[in-house]
């Protein structure tokens, strides 16, 4: 289970983030911040050589010692980036991919909001509910 | 350097090469062996074999060799590697000493030389009792040796020499001291290093062969230190395959060692070592991923030993060492052509090993705090100075049981090494670390992380008090974490920033920071908030202000002392601060009201200002800086005595200025260049908040962008009428002065379209509204510019409607004077234009005048100018065709030689207005009239549209020189006007070129002089004139045919001869008989001396019939008194 969830605007800024509260929050804006690094080099990098048919899912991002980094980009350009702890071992590549996937519907959902403007923070109930279930459960 | 007890020792890093000692070179006073010496240190490049050479005194005493252990039985080991092991046997103990000696085979004193080189052999053997490095002797000889087998004294005499000393004769070398010393010597040096290799094969046969004496339970620390030296030694044989592998198993078996908290440390220790040696090993080999490989177990595998948990920090720094070591080794193979990548880079591991620097530091922290003084460093200290075995304690070396064997001496150990501990400057480890990491990340394209080092050391300098460098680094990175519109993080390195400002009482920086803090991009709560503003005014108001939470106490005493000795200070209490990069509490927006003014309205400009405070926030002076600085003066609002303006959180307000604009500003732009809010007063401190242009901050841009795709536009415009909508607010930052509106009227009249060449008529009324006198009206007239550069060649343009004007009249006529115009007076002038090609044209007409008005009570001179285009088109007026016929109507195609023809001219009208010809009149070339006055036939005829006038005139080509040739004929001019223009208006002439006409001579030239018309049955007399045109005489053969209309007397065939020049008359009677047009008897001529010329070329000179009117009565007296 993830410990912080983030989704990255086009422009790389947050549009959400949210990370277990037990932890340093700090910690988790920078390591989503830098991980935009290897997304912004990974899109680059697809964009060169196949165009537009390019796998959503960018795998893992990069590893530190405590956390595994997970990316994924829609293609309108919003990143989603799933942060999970490095002990936490039975998390497979399937599982984040599926996590992903529900991540990025609710997504789409909140963006068919007519009230919703592209672009802010997301506040929707829903999406938040979507997340809680894919973070880390404390206390 | 406190941290050096972490630091690998050097005989582990560096590449072990075999060592070799040379004896008996004196590299000071000798020459020759001084060069000896240097052949064998200088250039030792790769391809050189690997050898570390020493020279030694002949007598230098080796490292002690200890007696051969017959049994382990009873043996247990005090740890696992010596400290002087490595180095013992990288500079100590040689794998082969090299004795040399000067002599040559022939040296008279043989014999003596002989015994004294055995001696010197002997005193070597000696010293290495018990060791099994080989000897060598070389001979430095004078002479070059000859070839082997032919000096048959040298090889009895070196037989001799190899029996005394106890040498094989493979020890012994011969060293010509000639020419070819380097070639020599590299020839020596290979054969060292074979026996070299012997030397640590059998060192490492000797060490395995302990192997069978060993047991697993009291032993276990020697199988490590076995496989460790196996492995050493393998790698002083340059053999890294084996090397590897047996550090390899050096390694699983260190982790099969019992661990407790006593040897907890000697086994990363050596682990560390162990580990270091195989990464190194796998770069060497080209197989970084195994060192990766390697490189992650080893660090599973110890990263929970922490050991003692009152020495936890010992282990973040040997942790911290281990990602430090292997980041330096990566470092290295890439430096040695091993390409790395974005997420797999020796960045990730020194900054790892900064991460653990920053465990180390805080550990130290929570663990040193007891015992500030220091009772003893006794417990670190050794007799020896140094430690027998790596990573044992000082005060217990070569205890292997579990328990510390003396409590009080363990603590007291533990202490010392906390005290010491408390003195490492742990902040310059972490920024030196921190800075390797951030020089690779930027070379392997991480901005963000990069920043985000940058960030991390600059906190570190803050702990270290260092708050010049902390701010220099977080005031660089600042601006990319703004840009990126992480506001958490900004926010998060603001108030690091904050508190350094604080700290180091630099009040600029603290204005800075706490605008930014208390701004929309801050994600601090709102009492923080508070505070930071209220902390702000304190500032404004020259007070000292509350330290930020947080801050050591210590140096927030000494930051209270450097603000009160900074408010004490008089004088720079005015600062500017620039807020365009940052996002500053206060917003500023400026906009004309309108793109554009005219210069007799009053420019309005108004400035809004947002607080985003939680507080009221209070200004005294409020400016507009414009391109003109004459406008300024008219753009500030200053508080007026006691009371100031203020600013209400999350409300905005307006300001609005106006003023009247200069006439000289017309047609220029006014731009805002910058607005300033002065904050605070002169009793306490002036800050003078500053944007750029017409306001906005680093964040306005985007939010700009926002507001424009928002939904809650339209939603949000109907609560809130009141207020604008700050963030759809766009900003206007220039306006354009236009002139004046005009308030005349320009009417042209006209007959369009223009004819080709005339005087067209342009007539222009201007008529004024204005309320004054409009004084010094000018008009320019003509062609508008920026048209076909043709049109402008030819249009020509004139007041002067009396006659055709010429080329020299301009297309475009400017600033004709039409003096001053008095409210509701009319005026008309014409303009004549020529238009010399057709085409539609675009003709201008500006009328300029000046006025004088006033606005706002200002007199002001305004320049008015009123615009009229119009766009005429060309046409041809009449279409002229000519053509040449001959006397009986038919068209020639080429004309003969002084025989009468015709021009026939047709003029068709295609003009829509009625045109009167006023005259036509033929230039004549070549040719000449056959009448002898040409008389125009059209005079003053009037021709509508579509209609046609025709012409006819009689010409006649004299005789030419050059016959046969085509000859030009001259113009046809037509003088003409329009029908409906005036009487005095001038004529237009219009010049048609006439086509040329190709000349033909002919011999014989006959014509018939005849009536015009006969009657039945009356006579009719013909005379056909036939003259020869040649210089020869001609004989013509004349025959009339008969026909059925006419009886006819006369020659009916004649034969006749015709002399040069001179022409032969024929009389002939015709009597008609029948009524109508009659063909008349044909004429049949023939020339025998002329062939070409026959009966049809001559014919058509000849009429070809005639109208024979009938019988008439007789006009008599009775008929007329019939009728």
């Amino acid at each position: 289970m993830a410990v912080c969830i983030a989704v990255i605007a086009k422009e790389n800024y947050p549009l959400y983030i949210r990370s277990v509260p037990t932890q340093n929050e700090l910690k988790f804006h920078y390591t989503v911040h830098t991980s935009l690094d290897v997304v912004e080099e990974k899109i680059s990098a697809v964009g060169k050589s196949l165009g537009d048919q390019r796998e959503l899912y960018l795998g893992l991002l990069y590893p530190t010692e405590d956390y595994k980094v997970y990316g994924y980009v829609t293609n309108s350009k919003v990143k989603f980036v799933i942060v999970v702890d490095s002990s936490n071992t039975s998390l497979r590549d399937n599982e984040i991919r599926s996590m992903f996937r529900k991540l990025h519907n609710s997504f789409t959902d909140v963006m068919c909001n007519p009230f919703h403007n592209p672009g802010d923070t997301i506040q929707s109930k829903a999406f938040d509910g979507i997340v809680s279930g894919m973070m880390v459960q404390t206390g | 350097m406190a941290g050096s007890q972490w630091e690998l020792p050097p005989e582990l890093c560096c590449r072990p090469m075999a060592f070799v000692a040379l004896t008996g070179l004196d590299v000071v006073y000798n020459a020759v062996h001084r060069a000896i010496w240097d052949a064998f240190c200088a250039n030792r490049r790769a391809d050189r074999v690997p050898i570390s050479f020493k020279v030694l005194p002949g007598d230098h005493e080796y490292p002690k060799c200890r007696t051969k252990r017959t049994s382990y039985e009873w043996y247990i080991p005090k740890g696992i590697l010596k400290t002087g092991w490595m180095n013992k046997h990288l500079n100590l103990v040689p794998a082969l000493v090299v004795l040399f000696y000067e002599l040559d085979w022939d040296d008279p004193q043989w014999k003596e030389k002989q015994s004294e080189c055995a001696t010197k052999v002997e005193i070597v053997r000696t010293s290495l009792q018990g060791r099994n490095t080989k000897v060598a002797v070389v001979l430095i000889q004078k002479k070059t040796p000859l070839p082997p087998g032919e000096d048959l004294v040298a090889s009895e005499r070196a037989a001799a020499l190899c029996n005394a000393c106890d040498l094989s004769g493979k020890s012994l070398f011969v060293l010509p001291h000639t020419d070819h010393l380097v070639g020599y010597i590299i020839r020596l040096e290979n054969a060292f290093y074979e026996h070299a290799q012997t030397y640590y094969y059998t060192e490492i046969r000797r060490v395995k062969s302990h192997k069978e004496f060993l047991n697993k339970t009291t032993h276990q620390l020697l199988f490590v230190r076995h496989q460790f030296k196996i492995a050493f030694f393998s790698e002083l044989k340059q053999d890294t395959q084996n090397a590897l592998k047996y550090y390899r198993t050096a390694y699983s078996l260190i982790h099969e060692l019992r661990a407790h908290e006593t040897n907890m440390l000697e086994i990363k220790t050596m682990a560390g070592f162990i580990n270091y040696k195989i990464c190194r090993l796998c770069f060497q080999h080209n197989t970084p991923l195994d060192a990766i490989a390697q490189f992650r177990k080893h660090i599973d595998l110890c990263k929970k030993k922490i050991g003692s948990a009152e020495l936890a920090f010992e282990h973040a720094a040997w942790m911290s060492k281990q990602f430090q070591s292997f980041g330096e080794l990566f470092d290295e193979a890439i430096k040695l052509g091993l390409t790395a990548i974005q997420t797999q880079n020796p960045g990730f591991y020194y900054q790892q090993a900064a991460c653990y620097s920053q465990d180390r530091k805080q550990q130290a922290q929570q663990l040193c705090q007891a015992g500030a003084s220091n009772p003893s460093s006794e417990p670190l200290e050794t007799q020896s100075g140094g430690l027998d075995f790596y990573g044992q304690r000082p005060w217990r070396q070569g205890h292997q049981s579990i328990d510390p064997p003396d409590a009080e001496k363990e603590k007291n150990g533990i202490l010392a090494l906390q005290i010491k501990e408390r003195d490492v400057p742990h902040s310059e480890l972490i920024i030196a670390l921190l800075s390797n990491a951030v020089a690779q990340f930027k070379k392997y394209k991480c901005p963000r992380m990069k920043s985000h080092l940058m960030v991390q050391m600059g906190e570190e300098y803050y702990h270290a008090k260092d708050y010049t460098k902390a701010l220099k680094l977080l005031d660089y990175v600042m601006c990319d974490y703004r840009t990126e519109r992480w506001w958490g993080l900004l926010t998060a390195i603001l108030t690091t920033a904050l508190r350094c400002a604080y700290l180091m009482a630099s009040v600029k920086d603290y204005i800075i920071y706490c605008m930014e803090l208390l701004g929309r991009a801050s994600t601090l709560k709102e009492e923080q908030e508070s505070r930071i503003e209220k902390n702000l005014l304190k500032v404004l108001a020259n007070e000292v202000p509350d330290a930020e939470p947080d801050c050591d106490p210590s140096s927030v005493t000494a930051a209270r002392s450097l603000w009160s000795d900074r408010m004490a200070l008089a004088g720079s209490n005015e600062l500017t601060v620039e807020v365009q990069d940052y996002i500053p509490f206060i917003q500023c927006k400026a906009k004309f009201q309108s793109p554009s003014f005219h210069v007799d309205q009053p420019i309005q400009l108004q400035v809004f200002l947002r607080a985003d405070c939680p507080h009221l926030i209070s200004f005294n002076k409020l400016a507009v800086s414009l391109s003109n600085q004459e406008y300024n003066q008219w753009c500030v609002v200053e508080s007026s005595g006691e009371e100031s303006m203020s600013l209400l959180p999350g409300k905005t307000k307006c300001f609005n200025f106006s003023f009247v604009a200069k006439t000289e500003d017309v047609g220029k732009k006014i731009e805002i260049t910058g607005i300033e809010v002065m904050l605070g007063s002169d009793r306490g401190r002036c800050v003078f908040v500053s944007w750029r242009g017409a306001g906005g901050d680093a964040a306005s841009t985007h939010e700009a962008l926002m507001a424009s795709r928002s939904s809650r536009r339209w939603g949000r415009s109907m609560e809130a009428r009141q207020e604008p909508d700050w963030d759809s607010l766009t900003v206007q930052h220039s306006t354009m002065i236009i002139s004046r509106v005009p308030k005349i009227s320009v009417q042209l009249s006209h007959q369009p379209p223009a004819l080709h060449n005339e005087m067209y008529c342009i007539s222009l009324t201007v008529q004024s509204q204005e309320e004054g006198v409009a004084k010094d009206l000018k008009l320019t007239a003509g062609l508008k510019p920026g048209q076909d550069a043709n049109l402008g060649q030819t249009t020509h343009v004139t007041l002067d409607g009396s006659k055709v004007c010429d080329d020299s009249a301009p297309a475009l006529l400017p600033d004709i004077p039409l003096g001053d115009l008095k409210p509701g007076e009319k005026l008309e002038r014409s303009v004549y234009v020529k238009c010399e090609s057709c085409g539609p044209r675009v003709f201008l007409f500006h009328v300029a005048y000046s006025i004088d008005t006033t606005v706002e009570g200002r007199q002001i001179v305004c320049k008015c100018h009123k615009d009229e285009t119009v766009t005429i088109e060309t046409v041809i007026p009449f279409d002229v065709s000519v053509k040449f016929v001959s006397t009986k109507f038919e068209s020639l195609d080429r004309v003969a030689v002084d025989i009468p023809f015709l021009l026939m001219t047709d003029i068709l009208s295609s003009s829509p207005w009625p045109l009167q010809l006023v005259s036509s009149s033929l230039e004549l070339l070549t040719v000449t009239s056959n009448t002898p006055q040409l008389q125009s036939q059209i005079q003053e005829v009037v021709l509508q549209t579509g209609e046609c006038a025709s012409e006819c005139f009689c010409l006649r080509c004299p005789p030419q020189s050059n016959s046969n040739s085509t000859v030009a004929t001259g113009q046809y001019l037509i003088s003409w006007k329009r029908k409906s223009s005036s009487a005095d208006s001038p004529l237009i002439q219009t010049t048609v070129t006439l086509p040329h006409i190709i000349l033909e001579s002919v011999p014989l030239y006959i014509h018939a002089e005849l009536p015009s018309f006969g009657r039945v049955r009356e006579s009719l007399s013909v005379r056909y004139h036939i003259e020869n045109r040649t210089a020869l005489v001609q004989e013509v053969e004349m025959a009339v045919e008969p026909s059925d209309a006419f009886m006819f007397s006369g020659l009916k065939q004649v034969r006749l001869r015709i002399l040069p020049g001179s022409e032969q008359q024929m009389l002939y009677n015709y009597y008609p008989l029948m009524a109508g047009y009659q063909t008349l008897p044909q004429l049949n001529i023939s020339l025998p001396r002329c062939p070409t010329t026959n009966t049809h070329s001559l014919r058509r000179f000849l009429p070809q019939r005639i109208f024979v009117k009938p019988q008439g009565r007789q006009l008599d007296d009775a008929s007329i008194a019939a009728a």
